[in-house]
């Protein structure tokens, strides 16, 4: 079996609007900066490429009609998956595992700052007979969702108000954050009201940029790069596409992702094992859902953990040390890349200011958002295990 | 031999392709995929991943439309994803479907492909206005039909082809059609009745062009291992293949498609061939247009570029010709449901190769197919080889 | 296949059956507007089709100059150099004359649409763009073409800025 790694990162933004840029000016930045970072060519060194996105978030039907230029990838192999970065860093790995493949690039991208009707387009995702017709901005799914998983672990507002709290702050240390703040609790509660139980800072805001990373086999990894973040393991996973008959309160996607990537990478005791992560929090309270869904937590825990700081940057098991969405924005499909991002380069030891100390593993975690209940984990390390 | 894993076809299944389907997207999938586990005698408890294709959602009218299909293609609770690669979209489906198993990662695999044309209303066409570049391309008003229209005239004037020897292949392909028990314009046409059809943009006619449609397309993947318990026919994915080509396709010259032959290459490497028109005993090409269909042999290199038109009055690439090109009817006979369409391609290799292709089985006992899709700015090329 | 089933599912409908109003249907015109930022490259080439010019960007590594212009190269994939000035007159490298509009409807006088292979940039770099002034039936491949502007004062910074090319 061919181990994988990522040899290679680049990133461009995070930044509410870059009107000077387009998205293509964007991207080959990102990967321009993930090539020189792995040391390739990709016009020579590159057996595939994979850039993950939806038509509707660019504006263009076959959106990757108009990617492969500023990737490196013309008269390449590259192709689209239809799903967050997380899911594209899985399906990289697969090739890899393929024997197939030696280096494959991973690619995200937002321009949200070009959408001029975001909400309609979130609506556009619903089912067209059974929910689209009843209107009402799409956000409305997160706060059945907020009050389900409150009624049933008793989490409470005040808790998710926490998660705001610390990674706007969390972002103030973090270059390509677009929305690092020093928010107090107070500041989150008494924002406006906006889909009950949630508030606007429970939100997170739009955000433009784009990451690319590279991953090799092993034996390619270990030429390229002192340096490896080895993928441990890696799973991804959807509950139904009918909101009629979801699990509300749980993130059953994110369970049995997680199950997943933790048997294919041996991890028997999450907490024990696994020393940071990057879990989604496009809404507040959804860090506290996924860290329970990851058995990071208990049941109905996620909510004191973070009262009491355990999930701080200098906690016992910190929890989104870029910011997360809330801090970094959200940008969509590249969020799972921005918590790997954030994995590999504390895994690096590249983390500056944020940097954690002797992490030896980590978890990064995506939700595709509304109204999907579609997510990826992976689990990241420095030593092969 | 390849991969982790070497893979196996073990199922298929198809729905009608009609210009208008009563069924939903959803309601097409889960026909094609009960199909194709009836056929494998399996349930959807003998599944580990999904592999979904579906060109743009602006057809079927749902932003992240994969998302809304998870549970009508057996993905609830399953690992499932969707590839998208434009009009290539079908054949790639089964590639993604192949690195689920090869990886080692899955035994089992379905892999599914949906389209529902009819749901961009007044007509699909729509749809395809919103595939141009916003600053170059869309302010002139251009359409599907203008950009191929470039590129056939541009590959008959390179090659001084006549527009009488590329209808042969739609004269060829609605008649294949006339077998297809899903086929949407099966018929007995004359070279005339193509070029008396009207105008659409010269050199481009009616019935040049294949059609809008619905439908949907499903495959069951499984291990060498497992398969070998499913059945005594296995059909065996030897080799994948896909390219893009740049998006600046007015700074190509559109007369050959360098993005298929790179494809094609990367599929026969795998697979071992080395003399493909010898080695592959029958082919499934792309062809939305006529004109494809001989684009794309050459692209295949199952012909020297230009000589396409020959074979094709030769009567090689009839269904009991030496190279049997398109024995389903394609595109232009069965119907275009985009991505299923594409995967249809795959499913007819299949049967053919197990010998269940019944009035339309190729004589010769073939043992080697490719089938082949195409997408985006005339940019993409997406390759499988199947041998049994 | 074909002896193992003996029914393929799906439920054929007529087009007028729906037109009519005799099947039941879900209604939802998508509301997806855009505003894309142009970036660096094109924000120049459209300011300067304001000025009734073409701007081109050249890569000193493979010594292509490209239009449209864009800042890295994707063949030796590097950023590009500078920028020059292509012409407004090329060849026709292909063409075709559209009877159908985006939405399938049918119109009378033919658009003539091709790639124009602009004069100063490298070999097969062409535009796409209209012909006028001359009857369909009467282009040829290679034929000299020439940008017709629209007035200055009718320029918006758009492809549209330019007419049609028309026979030199």
């Amino acid at each position: 079996m061919e181990d994988v790694a990522i040899v290679g990162v680049g990133c461009t933004g995070f930044r509410p609007i870059t009107p000077e840029f387009s998205y293509k000016e964007i991207m080959f930045e990102a990967a321009t900066r993930a090539y020189a970072d792995a040391n390739v060519n990709p016009r020579k060194d590159i057996d595939a490429f994979i850039t993950c996105g939806e038509d509707y978030w660019d504006g263009h039907s076959i959106f990757d009609e108009f990617v492969p230029d500023q990737l490196g990838a013309v008269l390449k192999p590259l192709f689209t998956v239809s799903a967050d970065g997380l899911i594209g860093l899985a399906t990289a790995y697969m090739l890899i595992r393929t024997g197939q493949f030696n280096t494959v690039m991973v690619e995200a991208h937002s321009k949200a700052s070009d959408i001029l009707t975001f909400t309609d387009i979130v609506a556009f995702g619903l089912d067209p007979i059974f929910n689209r017709p009843l209107g009402g901005h799409p956000y409305y799914i997160a706060g059945l969702e907020m009050t389900r998983f409150l009624h049933e672990t008793g989490t409470t507002k005040e808790q998710c108000a926490h998660v705001v709290v610390k990674n706007r702050k969390n972002a103030l240390a973090n270059a390509c954050a677009a929305y690092g703040a020093d928010l107090t609790l107070e500041d989150v509660l008494q924002s406006e009201p906006m889909f009950y139980p949630l508030n606007r800072l429970d939100t997170s805001p739009l955000a433009d940029g784009c990451i690319v990373l590279v991953l090799a086999s092993n034996h390619v990894a270990k030429k390229l790069t002192d340096t490896p973040v080895w993928v441990r393991g890696v799973g991804w996973n959807s509950d139904t596409s009918w909101l009629e008959s979801r699990e509300w309160g749980r993130a059953i996607y994110a369970e049995l992702a997680a199950n997943m990537a933790y048997k294919m990478a041996g991890i028997k005791n999450p907490p024990k094992e696994i020393q940071f992560a990057e879990v989604d929090d496009l809404f507040s309270y959804k860090e506290l859902q996924h860290l329970e869904a990851l058995k990071l937590c208990g049941r109905g825990e996620a909510g004191k953990l973070t009262e009491e700081g355990i999930t701080q940057r200098d906690g016992q098991m910190p929890v989104n040390v870029s910011g997360g969405a809330l801090g970094m924005g959200y940008a969509p499909e590249v969020l799972g890349l921005q918590r790997v991002l954030e994995a590999a380069l504390q895994l690096r030891g590249q983390a500056g200011r944020r940097q954690l100390c002797d992490v030896e593993t980590g978890l990064a975690q995506s939700w595709r958002g509304i109204p999907t209940a579609t997510g990826a984990v992976a689990v990241l390390s420095r030593e092969v295990k | 031999m390849f991969g982790k894993k070497r893979v196996a076809i073990v199922g298929a299944g198809l729905t009608l392709f009609r210009r208008n389907l009563k069924e939903t997207g959803k309601e097409l999938c889960y026909e094609a995929t009960k199909m194709a586990l009836d056929s494998a005698g399996l349930t959807l408890k003998d599944i580990d991943s999904v592999a979904f294709g579906s060109a743009p959602d602006a057809f079927d009218g749902i932003h992240m439309k994969g998302e809304n299909m998870i549970d009508s293609a057996g993905g609830w609770r399953k690992p499932f994803s969707r590839v998208f690669v434009g009009g290539g979209t079908g054949v790639f489906t089964a590639n993604a479907g192949w690195w689920h198993v090869a990886s080692g990662l899955f035994d089992t695999c379905l892999v599914v492909a949906e389209e529902k044309m009819s749901s961009c209303y007044p007509h699909p066409a729509h749809a395809f206005t919103t595939i141009f570049d916003p600053i170059m391309s869309r302010p002139l008003g251009t359409t599907l039909i203008w950009i191929f229209a470039l590129e056939m005239h541009r590959y008959m004037h390179r090659h001084g082809i006549k527009k009488e020897q590329i209808a042969l292949v739609s004269v060829k392909n609605k008649k294949n059609a006339l077998d297809h028990p899903c086929a949407q314009l099966g018929a007995n046409i004359t070279v005339e009745d193509v070029l008396n059809s009207e105008i659409m943009c010269w050199p481009v006619q009616r019935l040049d062009i294949s059609p809008t449609s619905d439908g949907a397309a499903a495959l069951v993947l499984a291990s060498e291992d497992v398969a070998k318990k499913i059945t005594d026919n296995p059909v065996w994915i030897d080799g994948v293949g896909w390219c893009i080509d740049s998006t600046y396709w007015t700074n190509r010259d559109l007369y050959y498609p360098d993005y298929v032959e790179y494809a094609a290459r990367m599929a026969y490497r795998m697979a071992g061939i080395k003399n493909p028109p010898k080695e592959i005993d029958v082919a499934e090409p792309y062809d939305p247009f006529d004109y494809k269909e001989l684009h794309h042999m050459e692209g295949l290199l199952l012909c020297k570029k230009g000589e396409a038109p020959k074979l094709t009055e030769e009567g090689v690439t009839q269904r009991d010709g030496d190279l049997p090109i398109n024995p389903s009817g394609g595109l232009l006979g069965v119907g275009n449901p985009i991505a299923a369409a594409g995967l249809m391609k795959v499913c007819e290799i299949f049967w053919q190769l197990r010998g269940e292709a019944g009035k339309r089985q190729v004589p010769g006992d073939p043992r080697t197919g490719v089938a082949q899709a195409w997408g985006d700015l005339m940019q993409y090329g997406s390759v499988i080889v199947l041998r049994r | 296949m074909s002896a193992k089933i003996k029914k393929y599912a799906g439920h054929p409908l007529k087009s007028a059956e729906i037109r009519e109003g005799k099947v039941p249907t879900a209604r939802w015109r998508p509301k997806a507007k855009y505003m894309w930022s142009a970036g660096v490259a094109m924000s120049r080439f459209l300011n300067e089709l304001k000025n009734g010019r073409i701007i081109a960007t050249r890569c000193n590594k493979c010594g292509r100059i490209m239009v449209p212009p864009r800042v890295f190269c994707e063949q030796c994939f590097k950023p590009t150099d500078n920028w020059t000035y292509v012409k407004d007159t090329g060849t026709i490298n292909t063409y075709s004359a559209s009877f159908i509009a985006g939405d399938a409807s049918r119109i009378k006088e033919p658009i003539i649409v091709a790639i124009i292979d602009l004069d100063g940039a490298s070999p097969g770099m062409g535009i796409q763009h209209k012909i006028g002034e001359i009857n369909w039936k009467e282009v040829k491949f290679d034929m000299k073409v020439k940008a017709v502007w629209k007035p200055p004062e009718e320029r918006k910074g758009a492809i549209t800025d330019i007419k049609y090319f028309k026979p030199v």
